[in-house]
Formats: structure tokens, sequence, C-alpha cells
């Protein structure tokens, strides 16, 4: 295991990866949310969910660096009274969970859908291709959208929402190996001597799309969050209940014009800030992974 | 006029990688004259290619041309600025590439590829450039080069397509080609005509030739000196045929052993070069050859060997030459 | 060529009869319609009553039966707010929506072409990093935060540009545009923009990527030792091999743009047919829905249509079949 670190560490990848700054800049970014909203709700001043412990006193606080502004609220509260910042760790918290089990569990389905629709070919396989070009022909959010509305906000529908739309991605990238595969010796090699060929396939097929998986799904991540920012800045996202950054963009956007700028610009440039760090990290990792680039 | 139309000197050329530096071609010599024929032959990964493109100057980061000299009709093209080197491209020497599946603009007709060529270096106008492409294709031998000029590259087949490529080597009448690999991707069948062509095309325009191939026998047919490239550096030279009748470096004896003979007595296996080509990364000390070698001595593995004259024309870089009169130790 | 227009117009007519059957099915499981329908102090007997007049006691299959007779027949049924016909509702919307998707395409394209070329073709100079550094950010960003962020500088704390509304209209062809007006086109300007940034962002990084992937290639080198130019490498041999794969994400970028007009028309009150959806998802107006995603659906498959008519124009490799 140490020696394995080790190789890591003087590996190629790792050499690349501290000489390109936005690399470094993006891991930062997501370390820095991770971090922050696995310990973050153990600091922060406020349960923004706790209605109880929120006094409309502090409502309509600006951050702490204008004037009217106080240590205790430091980029300032809505006119509720609630801290925002502790209204963004909490709604990191809520976006990023989304983000990473939709990636999860489209990874987890389009792969497997992949590898079935690959290796049985016939009708299976051409009824799921059919399905995956015409999704793919209408805009993700629009899909999402459609879904949402229909079922009604909510944690297990958006989940179900932002799923349906992220499968077809891997599946078809599954697919493609799969076929590749299919067709070399070795297979044949194995239906000869009596092996059944997908546990074969499999054994082959997965390590060698590991690294093309982990540059979408990184990518996905960042796609993801976007998507359900939108989706709840429409209002048919996550429940008022527990809002996640982009319910707390719209809540702000709402009393923009009664001057609360910070409420609205603060959540909104967390999302950025994440999807950004994260979309550095899957760029890095898409041109180390591209043989082509090098 | 210098007596060559190209002399070589000391060309090194690298690539800077994360593993190390490679040095792909490392300290070349060679001449050629007017309408000559040089064969450059190795095995893949030699150096052969970069040779050829570093003539042109057509080496890209992280590669760079680290040293030496390049003398075309008497001027060093080495040091020629981007600009000037361009009007020499094409118009003076010109390039055969190995592929002529991927070295034609898809989206382009091949008329229009060949008239590129017309247009940058030549005066002619439009109706000329016309007749002259519709010469250069009815040479190179495409059927009704009338009909074919405004096609696209995917309605040829490869052999058609590196007769176009070969059409637009010879536009401009340029005094040196250089073909790298030129037959490596098409039919054996279609090898021998396209060779061939060449053959007789160079003569008619009267260019020189050099011709970069791993296949010694498409060299023994058509070229009137070899120079034998190994790990970067020319280990034999001299004229084709002396060369091909009595091999001196113990590499080129081995290429040519290992080439099946069609007629005469038959071996139960043909003899190859044992072991692989070392890695470019990290090159043996000594002779690059040496740990392959069955004549290799101890200070094969410590020095590198020199270019020397062995025989009126004939140059090696050994130390235990074979084919010698008086087989054995080689005189300093 | 005729051969393949025909099974194109098939698929397409395969597809939507999907996509119908689809978007009526998930929207039969939505709530209740009848009680939409009826007003609030109806009894039991009146809503049973308005349930068999609408023929919603039927079963299911019966029900998209009926449903598809309508669509067919340009029937899509009526909005339960508007009291009006949704297609009706939907087509006047559409030259507004249309508007500001066909103003995002022209600023995307504006800035993304030459920036996205000129980062392919000199990936190390520092503007290039400069346009690729913004371009990343620039798909990171979250378009409504990027039109509030707008409409706070530009409209609350400047006041040079309006922030919502379409402004005054002059009609072309019997159509009321906003960007004929004076007006109009200063209400234009910050949606489009906003509408524009995300596809403007992912064309560039498209754009650049196909460039360096083309200038890798052999035929470049080939130019290259033909003696060409860098000028007319880059513009007469790269350019076009590097545009055919853009003009497939291009069409299915113009459909994105329809979608994400949905949210740009909400927030800058575009009164545009993505702003209807918007409030007939709040307030349940499923006619409109249904309506919204129909011809939404019949728009994609006809620009799909229109792409692949289009590859096939600029590279002749393609041979239709």
């Amino acid at each position: 295991m140490k020696n394995r670190l080790g190789n890591f560490f003087r590996s190629e990848l790792f050499h690349n990866f501290l000489r390109n700054p936005g690399a470094v800049i993006g891991l930062v970014i997501v370390i820095f949310f991770l971090v922050m909203v696995l310990i973050g709700p153990f600091f922060t001043p406020q349960n923004p969910y706790d209605i109880g412990g929120l006094d409309l006193m502090d409502a309509y606080k600006p951050p702490m660096w204008m004037d009217g502004g106080e240590r205790a609220f430091p980029l300032g509260t809505d006119e509720q009274g609630r801290d925002l910042l502790s209204a963004m760790v909490y709604g990191s918290r809520i976006s990023m969970g989304i983000g990473l089990i939709v990636v999860l569990l489209s990874c987890v389905i389009g792969t497997f859908l992949g590898l079935v629709a690959g290796y049985f070919g016939g009708r299976l396989d051409s009824l799921l291709m059919r399905l995956v070009d015409v999704q793919l022909s209408f805009p993700a959010m629009l899909v999402a959208l459609f879904i949402m509305a229909a079922f009604g906000r909510g944690f297990g529908k958006l989940v179900f929402a932002l799923t349906i739309v992220g499968w077809v991605l891997y599946a078809r990238t599954v697919r493609s190996s799969v076929l590749v595969e299919k067709k070399k010796e070795y297979i044949d090699a194995a239906k000869l001597i009596g092996l059944s060929p997908f546990p074969v396939i499999f054994r082959h097929v997965l390590p060698n799309i590991l690294t093309p998986l982990i540059v979408i799904a990184t990518i996905q991540v960042g796609t993801v969050i976007l998507t359900e920012a939108t989706l709840s800045y429409l209002g048919v996202g996550v429940p008022v209940t527990k809002p996640s950054l982009g319910l707390l963009v719209k809540n702000g956007y709402d009393v923009l014009f009664s001057g609360l700028w910070w409420s609205s610009v603060f959540p909104g440039m967390f999302i950025m800030l994440l999807v950004f760090g994260i979309n550095l990290l899957g760029d890095f990792l898409r041109d180390e992974f591209n043989p082509r680039l090098k | 006029m210098a007596e060559y139309l190209l002399e070589v000197k000391n060309l090194k050329t690298c690539f800077e990688l994360f593993r190390g530096t490679v040095k792909a071609v490392d300290g070349v010599d060679f001449t050629l004259k007017e309408g000559e024929i040089l064969g450059i032959v190795g095995e893949s990964g030699g150096g052969k290619s970069v040779t050829g493109f570093s003539l042109l100057g057509l080496i890209d980061l992280p590669g760079r041309i680290s040293g030496g000299e390049v003398f075309f009709r008497g001027e060093d093209l080495l040091k020629k600025s981007e600009e000037e080197m361009r009007r020499i491209r094409g118009k003076e020497i010109s390039m055969i590439f190995q592929d002529p599946m991927t070295s034609l603009n898809p989206l382009q007709t091949i008329g229009s590829q060949i008239d590129e060529m017309l247009a940058l270096h030549t005066d002619l106008s439009s109706a000329e450039r016309k007749q002259r492409i519709l010469d250069l294709l009815t040479e190179v031998g495409i059927p009704n080069p009338a009909d074919r000029i405004n096609n696209y590259p995917h309605q040829f087949s490869g052999g058609m397509r590196q007769r176009v490529v070969i059409a637009i080597a010879l536009a401009v009448n340029p005094r040196l080609i250089i073909a790298d690999e030129p037959t490596t991707a098409l039919d054996v069948t279609v090898q021998a005509q396209i060779l061939k062509l060449m053959e007789n095309l160079v003569h008619k325009f009267g260019s020189a030739l050099i011709l970069i191939t791993h296949d010694l026998a498409v060299v023994s047919e058509m070229t009137h000196r070899v120079a034998v490239m190994y790990c970067g550096k020319i280990v034999e030279e001299g004229p084709t045929k002396d060369l091909i009748a009595n091999p001196h470096h113990p590499y080129t004896k081995g290429l040519l052993e290992s080439i099946p003979k069609m007629a005469g007595a038959r071996t139960p296996r043909l003899p190859q070069i044992s072991g692989m080509v070392p890695s470019l990364f990290d090159l043996p000390k000594g002779c690059s050859f040496a740990p392959r070698c069955s004549r290799a001595t101890e200070r094969c593995l410590q020095d590198v060997p020199e270019m020397r004259l062995l025989s009126p024309g004939r140059k090696a870089a050994c130390y235990h030459p074979a084919g010698m009169a008086e087989e054995g130790e080689g005189h300093e | 060529m005729l051969k393949y227009l025909i099974k194109r117009i098939f698929q397409m007519i395969a597809v939507l009869f999907a996509v119908s059957l689809i978007v009526f099915f998930v929207m039969s499981f939505t709530g209740d319609p009848v009680l939409m329908i009826v007003p609030p102090t109806a009894t039991d007997a009146q809503i049973a009553e308005a349930r068999v007049a609408l023929g919603l006691d039927q079963p299911l299959w019966v029900q998209y039966r009926v449903f598809l007779g309508n669509l067919l027949r340009g029937d899509l049924g009526v909005s339960y707010i508007f009291k009006r016909p949704a297609l009706t509702l939907i087509v006047e919307r559409m030259p507004a929506t249309l508007e500001l998707v066909f103003f995002s395409i022209l600023i995307s394209l504006a800035v993304a072409l030459p920036c996205g070329v000129f980062a392919g073709a000199w990936p190390n100079n520092p503007l290039s990093r400069i346009i690729m550094g913004g371009s990343l950010l620039g798909i990171s960003l979250p378009s409504f935060w990027l039109g509030i962020l707008f409409i706070f500088y530009f409209a609350v704390e400047k006041g040079l540009l309006p922030s919502s509304g379409r402004g005054e209209t002059a009609t072309l062809f019997g159509i009321p545009f906003a960007f004929l007006t004076r007006d109009g086109f200063r209400h234009i300007i910050l949606p489009a923009v906003t509408l524009a940034m995300g596809t403007l962002a992912m064309l560039i990084r498209l754009i650049r990527a196909q460039i360096m992937e083309v200038m890798r290639q052999d035929f470049i080198k080939f130019a290259r030792a033909k003696g060409v130019s860098w000028k007319n490498l880059l513009f007469r041999h790269a350019l076009k091999n590097a545009l055919v794969p853009v003009v497939t994400v291009f069409g299915i970028q113009i459909g994105t743009l329809i979608a994400f007009a949905t949210v740009t028309e909400t927030i800058f009150a575009w009164p545009g047919m993505g702003k209807l959806l918007v409030d007939s998802i709040n307030t349940s107006d499923r006619p409109i829905i249904v309506a919204y995603l129909m011809i939404v659906a019949a728009m994609f498959v006809f620009i799909n249509f229109m792409v692949d008519i289009v590859y096939t124009l600029i590279d002749p490799r393609i041979d239709l079949r």
C-alpha cells in the first residue's frame, strides 16, 4: 500500500497535476467544499432550518463589512433573520449530496444497461439505443423539468428525474466499449474452451473503460448540481423547507429589489465556485486520460 | 553551384518528454547529388521519418532540431526563417507521406488540392493550372482525369490516392522529393506499381529522391545509394549494389538475412536479429547495436564507433565490420 | 435522397408518437384534473358528473386514443386558467421565444467562433488561456444567477437597461417582434446575453478542441509540406474540417437554448412560451404543459432533421441512404 502510494506520487499523472495550476485550484476548491459540508454544520452560527432559533430582530442585516453588518452574520441575513452563511453551508450539503447520489446511480444503472445492451445485442440493444438516441435529442434540462412538473417537487423525485436524464451517457460509452471488446480474439478463445464470455467481457471491459467513466462522472457531478439548481430556482426542485443553493438564489431574488442583493449573489457564487472547481478537475482528468492528446 | 544538391552534417533532432530526452536523430551525415535516389533504411522507431521531417523543418514541439547543418544548393536550411522555408517546401523540396488515406484533406476535391500547390509556387493562370492538373493526373496514371478532378479523396482507392499525392509532390518540379514509407500502407500488388511510377517520374522530372523505408527489397530495386539507420544514427552507407552484396555492419547483415528469399536454397528457419530495439530513453553506453550483435566485444560496449571509410565509397560505424577482405580485426 | 427523406420522415413521426405516449401517460399520474376545472364549491355529484363529461372515467388507453385523435386535429385542449385553446396560447408566445433564441445564437456564434479558433490555433498564447478560463467559468455559471447579476447591476444600480418585459414591439409579416423598435431592442439585450452565455462558453471549448484535433492530423502536416502558409492552413484546411462536428452539436444547442429560455424568460418576465410553461407548471395547467411539450418536441425533431441535411451539404463523405 505504501509502495503504491509512492508510485502514485512519482507517476506522470501526479507530476502533470502539480504543473497544472488549474487542476490544483480545482482540487483545492472541491476539497474545501467537501470539508465544509462535512464539518461545517458543527461550526455555523445557526441551524437555518430551526425556525425557533430565528429572531426577526436580525432580519435584513447586510454582510459584516457593510454599515449595519454584524460579526455574527458574516454574509448578512434574509427577511426572516436567517444567517445567510449557515443557510449556504446547509444548502451546499443538499446540492452536493444530490449531485453525488445522482451520479452514482446514473453511473451504476447506465454501466449495467450498456454492458447488457452491448453484450446481448439484438432487440434489447436496439430498443435501448433508440431510447438513448431519442432522449439525447432532447435537452436534459427539459426532460428533467417535464418529470418534475408531472410528479411535483421533492428529493426522491428530483434524484429520479436527474438519474433518468443522466444514465444515457454511461450506457452509450460502455456499450461501444463492449462492442469493441466482443470482436477480440480472446472472446472466441473463451467460447472455445467453454467459458461463458459474459464474465470474461466484464473483467476486460470494466477496467478498460474505468478512466472514461471517471472523467464523465466527474464532469457530470457539476452538470447535475447546475441542473438541480436550475430546477430548484424554477420552483420544481427541492422542497421549500430544505433549500439547496439554487433555491436560496431564488429566495434571494424575491427580495433583490428591496436591496438585499447579498442573499441571491452569495449562494449563486457558491454554485459557480463549486461547479468551476469540479470542471477544472474534470478538464484535467479528461486531458490526461485522452491518449490522443499525448 | 555546390557539389551536392543536399549535404546534411551532424543533424540532431531530439524530443523532450516527461520520461527524458529522446535523441531521435543523433548526428546524421549524408549527401545527395542532383537526380540521385538515396534509400534510408532501418527498423521502425529508428529515426528515419524524423530525419525526413527535419530536412523540411517540420518538427513540432516537444521536438526540436538541436544541431547540425542542412545545406540545400549551398544554403543552410536550418538558418532560414519560417517564411523562407515555406517557399522552399513544395517548390524545391516536396514530401510524400506514408498513409494516403490521411494525407489528403477530406473536404477538398483532389483538383483543388493540386491547384493549391500550383497557385502557391507558380505564376500560372487558372486555365493553365487546370491544364497542368490534368497533365499531372494523366502522368501519375489516373484514368479519366477530367472526370476525377472534382472528386473527393474518399472516392479514390488507397493506391489512387497515393498517385494523387505523388502528383501533388511533383506538381512544381521540385529538385528533391522525400518519400516517407510511400507504399507501406498499400496492398502488396499496388506497392510495386507505385514504386515503378515514382522511379519513372523522378527520372523524367530530374528530381532527386530520398526514399525512407523499412523494406530493403524496395531499396535494392530502385535506389542508387543506401544509408542504414539504427537508433538515430547512420550505421552504414554505400552504393546499393555493393552494400547489399557485401554488408559491412552486422545490423545491415542481419536486416538482409531476414528477408525471405524466393529462389535458391531454403533455410529451414528465417534468420532474425536477436533481441529488441533498445528503448530510446536509455540507449546502451557504447554501440547501440552491441547488445544484439554476435560480433560485439568489450570495446563495443564501452565506446561509440564513428563512421569510417572501409572500402572505396563504403562507410560503416563498426569496430568489427563483416565482409572485409581479411576477415577479423578491422584496421584503424 | 428521396428514399432517405421518406425514411427520415417516418422516423420523425415515430419519435413524436413515442413522445405523445410518454407525455400522456406520465402526465396522467399527476393530480386530478377534474378538481382544477370544477369550481371549489362543487359537490361530489357535480365532480363525478364533470368527470364523465370529460371522459376521464374511461380507461387510460381510451383516453389516450381521444387525446391522439384531438392532437392530430390540432386540438391540444383548453387551458384551465386562461380558458382558451392551449395551442393558441403557445403559438401567440412563440415569436417572443424564437426572437430571444435567435439573438442568443447570433451572440454565441459572434463570440465563440473567433475565440474558439484563436484558442485552438494558438493554445499556448496567454490570451488563449484567458479565453479558456473564461469559458470554463461560463459553463460553470448558473444562467439564472447571471441574469440576476445583470438585473442588479444594469437595471437596479445603473438604470441602463430595462430588466423585465419585452418593451414595444413592431409587426413584421403580421408577427410582433421586439427587436424592431429601439425600446424593444433595449429589452432584449440582457435576456439574450444571459441565455447565450452557456452555449457561447460551450461552443468556444468545442471549436477549440476541434481545431486542435484537426491541426494534429496528417493532412495538415502534408499541407505544411506543400508550403501552405499558417493562415491558409488554419482557414482553408483546418476550419472547415473542425466545424463539421460543431454543426451537430449546434443543432442540439438550439434545443438547449429553447429549454433554457424557460429560465431566462422567467427571470426577465419575457412573455414567451417558456415563461408560460413555468407559470403553467406552478398552476398545474396541464393542457398547456402537454401542448408545450408536444410543440417543442416537434421543433426538436425538425431541427435534428435540418442538422442532418446541413451535415451532408458540408461533408462530402456522408452519403444519404
